[in-house]
């Protein structure tokens, strides 16, 4: 499932055991892991009134980012970014140093894979939905990934317009892995999801991010900032206020972003 | 005497059908009477002017490039109106103008290839009248349902786009849909002829005292030519501005503010 940088990068990292956390204990290192991505002066949005304002950002290719800050700071138009659905007005974008520019778009989505906040959901079956990102999914293959978010494997027949809010999102999880990414992309996966379902799929991204694919998470929720990242980077009014690991933001000298990644007092 | 000359007198004998609108109109005071006689007026006025234009083109010894210029305008204006119709969407004007052109080549193409019609003045200009007049309001349904769907399915398409799959793979299953609600009158209408109502041009030969069943076989290949028409000018347009929804980044363009 891995692929190059990611594989390449982990090899890299020091291995740095946690002291203590109220997290899943694993492997993360502290220093700022070899880049997946990497962003220089990036300003995106309407010419005249631009989201993101000169952005410049090294993501770590390893755990979980969660990006964090106030509606309408430019989260989700960062994120779009990432794969191409949308590209920057001026600056540079770059993933396992190549520009965006030089990746065939299709390849790249391949690579950068994307789940959304409302889960959209194709016509017929779960086997319907997979064979949109793999025309050719094999038996095994869809088994595999089903079992993989926590999903029974006799769901592959069902429609998907009857899953629950939770399982939609996580059989989104699923088809977006069959494409092998690198990386995956959540753009607040569980803002439309109940306590319950908020906790699967927040558990399905810890998994994914330990089996090796690193994750960029948007999320509103300081609980669940900290239940998942590894790293953040806090974005106000479209530029990076802070960025680090989430230990060393708990000691941030500013108290609006020790407040925002929830440190503890 | 030709059957089809009603004459002046016969005409203005047929007005008393007008007459009887507005009479309707005035005893349940439906208010549209001024409307009613406005219409009258305007098509026979736009109807005579249209026959006397006809007289430039029809005639053997007339020159075919009068008829070509007829296109010419025809096109034009059915682009125009498109483009009106649909939002005025920048894209929508020259695009239409492609459609129509290629609907009328491909259609007229066969019909005139084929012999079926000989190529004259007295053919070409309502040949591709009929063509273009029947697939006006399908190009513009067509068309918007394709920016409604590129506004409203946006999510599910790029979902798509996401999964890394092709603007075109992306969008193909909201162009299928889109393109079938714009053919489905064409075909519903080509099923229903002679049940439901007697197409007009078959009215016209048999008043004109044509045998019905050479009124027949005319009709039914203007039917074919209509439905041949809507799904090439539906299909060249659809094509073209799925392209211009699309950056060539495969990325969905939003809406001119």
């Amino acid at each position: 499932m891995l692929h190059g940088a990611s594989r390449r990068c982990r090899a890299q990292l020091p291995l740095v055991t946690r002291e203590t956390s109220i997290r899943t204990p694993r492997y993360v290192p502290r220093v700022t892991a070899p880049a997946s991505f990497e962003l220089v002066d990036v300003v995106a949005g309407p010419p005249g009134a631009p989201i993101l304002r000169s952005i410049t950002l090294t993501v770590p290719c390893d755990g979980i980012l969660a990006v964090a800050g106030p509606s309408g700071s430019g989260k989700s138009t960062l994120l779009r970014l990432l794969n191409r659905l949308d590209d920057p007005t001026s600056g540079s974008i770059s993933w396992e140093g190549r520009h965006l520019d030089e990746w065939d778009p299709t390849e790249l989505r391949r690579r950068v894979a994307m789940v959304f906040q409302r889960a959209p959901l194709f016509p017929g079956t779960v086997r319907d939905n997979f064979r949109v990102a793999l025309p050719d999914v094999s038996e095994d293959r869809a088994a595999h990934v089903l079992e993989h978010v926590g999903l029974p494997t006799e769901m592959i027949d069902q429609p998907a317009d009857r899953l629950s809010g939770g399982e939609a999102q996580r059989m989104c999880f699923a088809r977006a892995l069959l494409t092998d990414p690198g990386v995956l992309l959540a753009d607040e996966p569980t803002a439309a999801l109940d306590v319950a379902a908020r906790h699967t799929v927040e558990d399905l991204g810890l998994e994914i991010a330990e089996s090796g694919v690193p994750l960029v998470w948007i999320t509103h929720d300081t609980e669940q900032l900290r239940r998942l990242a590894d790293h953040v980077v806090v974005l106000v009014d479209g530029a990076v206020t802070a960025f680090g690991h989430l230990d060393e933001l708990d000691e941030h000298p500013d108290p609006t972003i020790r407040e925002l990644v929830g440190a503890p007092a | 005497m030709n059957r089809a000359d009603i004459g002046y007198l016969g005409l203005a004998a047929s007005g008393i059908l007008i007459a009887v609108a507005v009479a309707i109109s005035l005893w349940r005071r439906l208010g549209v009477e001024r409307s009613i006689l406005w219409a009258a007026l305007r098509a026979l006025v736009q109807l005579l002017i249209v026959g006397v234009a006809l007289q430039l083109v029809v005639d053997d010894d007339d020159p075919l490039i009068l008829s070509f210029l007829w296109l010419l305008v025809m096109h034009l204006f059915a682009a125009y109106t498109t483009w009106t119709r649909a939002r005025r969407e920048r894209s929508v004007f020259l695009l239409s103008l492609v459609a129509y052109a290629a609907s009328s080549a491909v259609t007229l193409g066969v019909l005139f290839g084929f012999q079926v019609y000989e190529l004259e003045g007295r053919t070409i200009v309502p040949l591709a009248g009929i063509v273009i007049g029947n697939s006006l309001s399908a190009t513009v349904l067509v068309s918007n349902r394709l920016f409604d769907a590129a506004h409203e399915r946006r999510a599910e398409i790029e979902g798509r786009l996401a999964l890394g799959l092709t603007a075109g793979d992306a969008f193909a299953p909201v162009l299928r849909e889109s393109l079938r609600t714009a053919l489905v009158p064409q075909i519903e209408t080509t099923k229903a002829v002679g049940i439901i109502a007697l197409p007009g041009a078959m009215v016209g030969l048999i008043l004109a005292g044509t045998d019905p069943a050479d009124a027949v076989q005319v009709q039914v290949s203007v039917m074919y030519l209509v439905l041949g028409g809507v799904a090439t000018t539906t299909a060249v347009m659809s094509l073209g501005i799925s392209r211009r929804l699309f950056t060539p980044a495969q990325q969905l363009r939003r809406p001119d503010p």
